[in-house]
């Protein structure tokens, strides 16, 4: 018994293999070599635009642009937030930050209310002409703002609503509306057809059995859609420019304004640190919830 | 207390007919299973009682209620799922509650009612756990659990043991056979595993291509089967059938088997009608009623004389196949005497008379 148990053991005794050296190979240069040069494609000019937002005029001037700061400063920051001139205001860019809250809140509890339950409705219940709704649906997602966008700025006036926060807000509302309910009718499809007929069977009741059972089961798609709207609706600019009045202007359209300006003098570092301000929002939310959107997405949520 | 009716029940996916013009009556308080293979319309037959799926045409009544076309929580009616379907999101007690919060009880029959049914089926300490926290075996028992809180007077099972193991189906096979037994309810059934039907039910409707075959007893199922489906169907090893055809005379009837030659003495048997000479005739002979030798002294109805080609043993009990020709037979035998038999030799096997089954080749049907 011993014996083959040493047997055994010395036949087991693992023989050690030369690793393998990797080669570089040519496509794997390649690929690496379009890589960099995606990637620079974005980070330059980040670069600059940083660097910029914190060196003085005065260095500025000199015209490089790739060049560190000298003297570090924060004043560009602060005139950016507090002082930036829009036409004749000079109120800092902070008023559109608000603005831009104001429109994005109302935006995300419409838009995201409306298309879950709509998703959900289409996905899980017996809805008459389903199919030919989604078809709808999915054409719509494919026309272009601009086409729609005198009807919707008619619309608005003869209701009263034009220029307020809720024109914008409900405008991004109905623009986003096509393809979040798809993506929201792809995830509950994937729902098992059983554990909607046990809910149909204990409850039977449209609304409770989406905030008690499917809402909590949504976490995923809800991070996913939200980065969406978030991004979507803070970056916008033509729906601003088209339907916010004079005092509801979104962040995005006082930084343009001010920016894009054909008299005087222009403070280069201010306005980077405005279009430094403007950015962070969306890229906080995308650190923040970034791991759940890759998770919503590798978890089948949006396909098709 | 309920009993259900389905009459007249047509289901249809466009032009395909699953169930045409089905009745079928369960009684109060019995456990009645539907057994058949996949695709054989019985789960289609339990989801419209349910109310999951919309009626062609028909109606079903549970008591005195016409439920045809009331929504599924107005029929008072729980059910079980083959995949538990467990709201992965609650608890288990949040699982047990849901379908009570919406019935609008008082909260302190809740509690009751939930502490009722964990001490029934020992979940108590599970209570506070999520559905991915438990195994196989207690998702199964809250899944029953969430369908007895309800206390209604019908309960419906879709295949629920079949995503569990050997020892865990027959443990729970038992407990809901115990449940049945102290609670009295109604229970309808669907399974495609005849050991369930036959150790849990008190009637078994046995159904192919949308058409209940026969319905009785597992007793009756078992030795009387009214056609040939039901008869290959339940039972295993399942049921010999040898085609033959009669030799009347007088009062004899003797079934001969061409590739084997073998005459089977059908004298004896309580035809249901007299039937013609030379009619083809199937021959149902039962694994287990097979008795080694060739019956000296006992009238067997039948002696076989065949090679045997392979035996098969399962610890209580051994198998021997026989060829005969261009069929298989198998037949029961004492386990101790396999290591007596050589492959290839004759085995002499004589079957009783009182357990033939013939049936008409022609309709299948028993005569």
């Amino acid at each position: 018994m011993t014996d083959t148990l040493a047997n055994a053991a010395a036949i087991a005794t693992p023989t050690v293999y030369a690793r393998r050296k990797r080669k570089l190979r040519g496509s794997t240069v390649a690929i690496y070599a379009f890589l960099i040069m995606c990637a620079l494609f974005f980070t330059v000019p980040l670069y600059v635009i940083i660097v910029t937002s914190f060196k003085t005029m005065l260095q500025i001037t000199e015209g490089e642009i790739f060049s560190l700061p000298r003297e570090w400063t924060l004043e560009p920051w602060y005139k950016a937030w507090n002082t930036l001139c829009t036409g004749a205001e000079c109120n800092g860019i902070k008023s559109g930050f608000f603005n831009s809250l104001q429109i994005l809140i109302p935006s995300i509890a419409i838009s995201l209310t409306i298309s879950s339950i709509t998703g959900y409705a289409l996905a899980l219940w017996n809805v008459k002409w389903a199919n030919t709704f989604l078809f709808i649906l999915f054409m719509c997602a494919f026309v272009p703002f601009q086409i729609i966008m005198i009807p919707l700025i008619i619309l608005m006036s003869k209701t009263g609503f034009y220029g307020t926060y809720l024109a914008v807000a409900v405008v991004h509302a109905i623009l986003s509306l096509p393809l979040l309910t798809l993506i929201f009718r792809n995830f509950y499809k994937d729902i098992p057809q059983e554990l909607m007929s046990a809910a149909m069977m204990d409850s039977g009741s449209f609304l409770r059995v989406f905030v008690e059972i499917i809402l909590p089961m949504s976490g995923n798609i809800m991070v996913v859609v939200l980065i969406l709207v978030i991004t979507s609706v803070w970056n916008d600019y033509l729906v601003g420019l088209t339907f916010a009045g004079f005092s509801s202007q979104p962040m995005t359209l006082i930084l343009a304004n001010s920016v894009i300006t054909s008299r005087g003098e222009v403070i280069y570092n201010v306005d980077m640190a405005a279009a430094l301000l403007t950015a962070i929002p969306p890229l906080v939310v995308y650190f923040g919830l970034g791991r759940f959107f890759v998770q919503g997405i590798t978890a089948g949520a949006i396909k098709g | 207390m309920p009993n259900i009716q389905f009459s007249q029940l047509v289901k249809q996916y466009g032009a395909v007919t699953v169930l045409e013009n089905l009745n079928l009556d369960v009684h109060e308080g019995e456990f009645l299973v539907l057994l058949g293979p996949s695709g054989c319309g019985k789960t289609t037959l339990l989801n419209m009682l349910a109310g999951l799926l919309e009626v062609t045409s028909g109606q079903i009544t549970i008591g005195d209620r016409d439920v045809t076309d009331l929504d599924p929580k107005d029929r008072g009616l729980a059910m079980v799922f083959q995949s538990y379907a467990l709201y992965p999101t609650k608890t288990v007690r949040g699982n047990l509650k849901f379908g009570l919060v919406a019935q609008k009880l008082p909260k302190e029959e809740v509690e009751r009612r939930i502490d009722w049914v964990a001490k029934l089926l020992r979940i108590e300490q599970l209570l506070d756990r999520k559905p991915s926290q438990l195994s196989g075996g207690q998702r199964q028992r809250v899944a029953i659990g969430r369908a007895l809180v309800k206390k209604v007077g019908v309960f419906l099972f879709d295949e629920p043991l079949s995503n569990l193991d050997a020892k865990l189906r027959t443990e729970m096979r038992l407990e809901i056979k115990k449940l049945h037994h102290e609670l009295k309810q109604t229970v309808v059934y669907v399974t495609h595993d005849q050991i369930e039907a036959m150790t849990m039910a008190t009637r078994i409707a046995i159904m192919d291509r949308g058409v209940i075959q026969q319905i009785g007893s597992p007793d009756e199922v078992y030795e009387h089967p009214a056609n040939i489906f039901v008869a290959r169907f339940i039972g295993s090893p399942p049921m010999n059938v040898l085609e033959t055809s009669l030799k009347v005379s007088g009062n004899s009837v003797q079934a001969l088997h061409e590739p084997t030659g073998t005459r089977i003495d059908l004298s004896d048997y309580p035809f249901m009608s007299r039937p013609d000479d030379g009619l083809r005739a199937s021959v149902g002979l039962r694994p287990e009623n097979f008795i080694t030798g060739n019956g000296n002294g006992s009238r067997p109805a039948a002696v076989f004389n065949l090679p045997l080609l392979y035996t098969e043993k399962t610890g209580s009990d051994a198998t021997a196949f026989m060829t005969s020709k261009d069929d298989l037979l198998a037949a029961r035998i004492d386990p101790g005497l396999v290591s007596k038999l050589t492959l290839g030799e004759p085995l002499a096997l004589s079957f009783p008379r009182e357990k033939l089954n013939v049936f008409d080749a022609r309709t299948g049907l028993r005569m």
